[in-house]
């Protein structure tokens, strides 16, 4: 893992001496596709750890954020607009999405009295 | 300056990101969402995309994580008894490491990627407008239609009906 990690082209790391060229960051679209996995990756594991409703919808959010990133990442390194614009889209989708979700769990609240996906087993038995 | 604003702005998102998940409050989740939204409105900052991070910290923190936290009052959710974690706690684990890992090891050995970012100004809000209402014309359409389905479908959800099951 630490070999990985100090991979030079997976930071897409630039060695500049600072007497030539401009200041490149060191850190480039790898290093950025790199964190929006691991936000995934985080967003992945809530939903399917936690047990309230709720919060695995955190989780969801969590995991269209780090598409998001990756998007706009993409859309900066590749000097196109179209990830960018994508990522409104996303946006929408995203709002009109948690509006209908909490109306669902309220609508289950009311009728349950309970979020737990623990106790919502019905279709099970 | 630029790295090592994107390091402390990862850092944030990262641990803020893994409060949501680890904490047992949802509370405190859903102010960890929120900090993470500030994290990643900053890196949006930093990948010269300044109208998204403010569309983003719109849309997500003021409305959705605002959504989150009022709900959460309201069915107020005591959280109960911690479970110990269980086998499948360990299964879902090691499928999110064993998914990080593949997409780093598949980015690390297999992706061809452009090193520099590409030397464009920045897009303003002309070059955005320019694209939604020319080549995205449409989906523009379909989404502003999407949203009206979706507030009709909040107000049918949220009425009430009959406490017996099976109302019409």
């Amino acid at each position: 893992m630490i070999a990985l990690l100090n991979h030079a082209p997976l930071f897409g790391l630039i060695l500049n001496n600072g007497d030539t060229g401009p200041v490149v960051p060191a850190y480039g679209l790898p290093a950025y596709l790199l964190l929006s996995a691991v936000l995934f990756a985080l967003g992945f594991i809530g939903v399917l750890l936690r047990k309230n409703t709720l919060v695995i919808y955190m989780c969801l959010e969590l995991m269209l954020l780090a598409s998001t990133l990756a998007l706009v990442a993409f859309s900066h390194f590749q000097g196109t607009l179209d990830g960018a614009v994508f990522v409104f889209f996303i946006l929408t989708i995203a709002a009109a999405e948690v509006a209908v979700g909490l109306a669902i769990i309220v609508a289950l609240f009311r009728r349950r009295h309970t979020v737990s996906v623990e106790e919502l087993n019905h279709l099970k038995h | 300056m630029a790295d090592t604003l994107f390091i402390i702005l990862a850092v944030l998102t990262v641990a803020s990101a893994l409060l949501v998940v680890v904490n047992k409050n949802a509370v405190n989740a859903a102010l960890g969402l929120l900090i993470s939204l500030l994290g990643l409105a900053g890196l949006f900052v930093l990948l010269d995309a300044p109208l998204l991070a403010f569309v983003l910290l719109m849309v997500y923190a003021g409305a959705v994580v605002a959504l989150f936290l009022f709900i959460i009052m309201l069915l107020d959710t005591t959280p109960g008894a911690a479970k110990p974690f269980s086998k499948m706690t360990l299964v879902a684990t090691l499928i999110g490491a064993g998914l990080l890992f593949t997409g780093i090891y598949s980015l690390a050995h297999r992706a061809v990627l452009p090193a520099a970012p590409a030397t464009l100004p920045v897009p303003t809000m002309k070059n955005y407008a320019e694209q939604l209402f020319t080549t995205y014309l449409l989906p523009v359409q379909v989404v502003g239609f999407m949203l009206l389905i979706a507030m009709l479908g909040v107000i049918v959800l949220s009425k009430k009906f009959d406490q017996t099951e099976g109302a019409k």
